[in-house]
């Protein structure tokens, strides 16, 4: 596949139909979701980056996220150092950190979230970032908050360096749905009476359970046994009314199927875009704020150009038009400064302070957690 | 040894080191992880114990919903490539057979994943039910992630697997003996329930099992089709591996499943071997 198919095919991945999470997930988990770039070096005909080039390779695995990244950044990298980069969309958190797992992934840059980073840096597969490949790097520039969520607890070394943050809420079609919703309450009790058959919730444990958690005011983070079995009832109660158990949410809402969806920052923004009557609501009790990082596997095959790679996306008008393509806020605030009026000040993207204060970042525990993952595995075989 | 049989030998190899090394050792992998423990950060930890099958009875609703599906699939399948494979051995002219052959097949040449996915978008509220509201037959209809849609995916993606090999049987059917049938006093009913089903039967089991035993392993349709709500035990396997990362309780899941399957099979063979008689041996797949 050259490039230019590659591009054709994530401009397929945006619109509704073939589009999101679920169906790379049910593709086969970056097996046949991965998407291969261009792999023709344009090492010669820019001698001047050739000998670059010839110390970085020629190619470089990317393990990420659908609608992710703005393409134009890929292509100017793979044009200014000769390295293709190879796609592989993932799905979950837990799928990525299976694969890495069970090892021999051939991975070299991948883009976990906060919560993650313990328990790979734990499990030693990632290490501790050699700054000094990473000049474009520059922790002053970055909230304080985010740095911090995703480090190892007790250690003081960089694991991974913020790419993007966001929050989970979820978007209303407010064409069809006329009561006022501001809660996790208003979502569950809602999808349990008038908008039963109408509402979609994330194929994710930590984001499901932790909402449903919400619902009765504990934290988003649990893994006490009484606040789970709680949740675990009300996931059952609701899973009758569900239209979907799904992560894929954008197609179901923009066809009209669902007129809720439990929902990731950009994911909201991407369908208000076309449809103005999407809202996203944050629930005033609190729930999840994330991010998500660059990180280098310890056993990368090609790690001078992962490196090379990183220093390159975090440069801030790089990062900027990450931003610009897909709607996640950025960690950096040299690139956020790059950002236009209209994105810095959208409610969307940067919620009202009080709506943020109550929200929390998901933990370690809370994926690793087996009797929360246990809990999701039951609610769906139910 | 005699010399002759290092061919023999030779050409079997490749087979057999693809059968052992593939399915063999995988499958005693799997029974050694099903008495695991799930490590802590998810994985296999060593152990013996025989809490993961203790807690089996936690994922009967998917074993329920896959025998439930995988048998009414199979049963719908009958019902629709029937009267497809007979109309295609005995009625068809030579033109129109080639022609409804290929048709059968050509959307074959498209991925399994693309052909459900489509399903997606007709079954969606943009598709035949908002058809069906603007023709005024239907207010509120859903279509998509219910188990009928599932059955329909399912039809719509085995039907060639059920129709071939009863297109075959029937094809060699010995028209004679219908001719002798009717000149018995036989009803055109009587004939085909008393010539042509018995004479089809191999079509029929070779059939059946083909489709049976790959429903059970299904995962994509329900998948796609079901929205995550309706479970067969390959999506709850999916889900073991993947995300809760219980390696040890997936293994022991996955174990049911074969053991389901074999007795299934088994109790599906015998009992067809009595109640057929003709064609048992044709039944090739064991």
């Amino acid at each position: 596949m050259n490039r230019k198919e590659l591009g054709d095919y994530l401009k397929l991945l945006k619109r509704d139909q073939i589009s999101r999470r679920d169906f790379l997930r049910v593709t086969g988990i970056g097996f046949a979701a991965s998407v291969l770039a261009a792999c023709a070096p344009p090492a010669t005909s820019t001698p001047t980056a050739a000998p670059v080039a010839a110390s970085l390779g020629d190619r470089l695995d990317l393990t990420t996220w659908p609608n992710y990244h703005n393409l134009a950044n890929f292509e100017a990298f793979t044009k200014e150092t000769g390295v293709a980069i190879n796609l592989n969309v993932f799905g979950s958190n837990e799928e990525m950190l299976a694969k890495l797992q069970a090892g021999g992934t051939g991975w070299d840059v991948f883009v976990p979230t906060n919560y993650t980073i313990p328990t790979y840096a734990k499990l030693g597969l990632i290490e501790p970032l050699d700054l000094s490949r990473l000049p474009n790097f520059d922790a002053k520039s970055y909230e304080a908050r985010f740095l911090d969520a995703s480090q190892a607890p007790g250690d003081t070394n960089i694991y991974a360096i913020p790419k993007n943050w966001g929050t989970t809420g979820y978007m209303v079609r407010t064409a069809k749905v006329t009561d006022p919703m501001a809660t996790w309450k208003d979502f569950f009790d809602l999808t349990m009476d008038k908008y039963s058959g109408k509402t979609t919730v994330h194929d994710y444990q930590l984001t499901s359970i932790g909402n449903a958690l919400k619902y009765f005011g504990y934290s988003f983070n649990s893994v006490d046994a009484k606040e789970l079995a709680e949740a675990e009832k009300l996931l059952l109660a609701v899973k009758p009314h569900l239209f979907a158990i799904t992560s894929d949410y954008q197609p179901p809402v923009r066809n009209g199927d669902a007129y809720i969806a439990m929902a990731w920052t950009g994911d909201a923004l991407q369908v208000k875009r076309d449809y103005p009557d999407t809202t996203y609501v944050l629930g005033r009790e609190g729930g999840e704020i994330w991010e998500d990082n660059w990180a280098i596997v310890k056993d990368a095959p090609h790690k001078a150009a992962a490196y090379a790679f990183v220093n390159y996306m975090i440069r801030p008008d790089i990062a900027a038009l990450e931003t610009q393509g897909h709607g996640y806020p950025q960690v950096d605030a040299r690139a956020t400064a790059l950002l236009s009026d209209a994105m810095k000040t959208d409610s969307i993207m940067y919620p009202a302070q009080d709506l943020l204060t109550p929200l929390e970042f998901g933990a370690a525990i809370t994926l690793t957690d087996p009797a929360r993952a246990e809990l999701w595995a039951r609610v769906k075989s139910a | 040894m005699k010399p002759a049989r290092w061919p023999t030998l030779l050409l079997l190899t490749p087979a057999s080191l693809i059968y052992l090394l593939l399915l063999v050792a995988p499958l005693i992998i799997v029974a050694i992880f099903s008495f695991g423990a799930r490590a802590p950060e998810g994985g296999y930890a060593a152990a013996f114990t025989f809490e993961q099958y203790a807690r089996l009875p936690t994922r009967s609703t998917p074993f329920v919903n896959t025998l439930g599906l995988a048998t009414g699939g199979t049963i719908a399948c009958i019902l629709v490539a029937y009267p497809l494979a007979y109309y295609l051995a005995t009625r068809a002219s030579a033109r129109a057979k080639t022609l409804l052959v290929a048709l059968i097949i050509i959307p074959f040449w498209t991925s399994f994943l693309i052909r459900t996915y489509a399903w997606v978008t007709i079954l969606s509220s943009r598709g035949v039910p908002a058809l069906a509201q603007s023709l005024g037959w239907a207010s509120e209809m859903v279509l998509l992630n219910t188990p009928g849609a599932i059955l329909l995916g399912i039809v719509y993606n085995y039907l060639p697997l059920m129709t071939f090999p009863l297109y075959v049987s029937l094809e060699r059917l010995d028209k004679r003996l219908l001719e002798a049938s009717k000149d018995l006093g036989a009803d055109r009913w009587g004939t085909f329930w008393q010539i042509t089903v018995p004479l089809s039967a191999p079509g029929l089991i070779t059939g059946s099992m083909l489709v049976f035993i790959l429903l059970m392993g299904e995962y994509l349709i329900p998948a796609l089709l079901g929205g995550g709500k309706i479970f067969f035990v390959g999506n709850a396997l999916v889900d073991l591996f993947l995300q809760s990362r219980n390696w040890p309780f997936g293994s022991a899941v996955a174990m049911a499943l074969t053991v389901i399957m074999l007795l299934v099979i088994g109790g599906y063979l015998w009992a067809t071997a009595r109640l057929g008689g003709e064609g048992r041996d044709a039944v090739s797949l064991f």
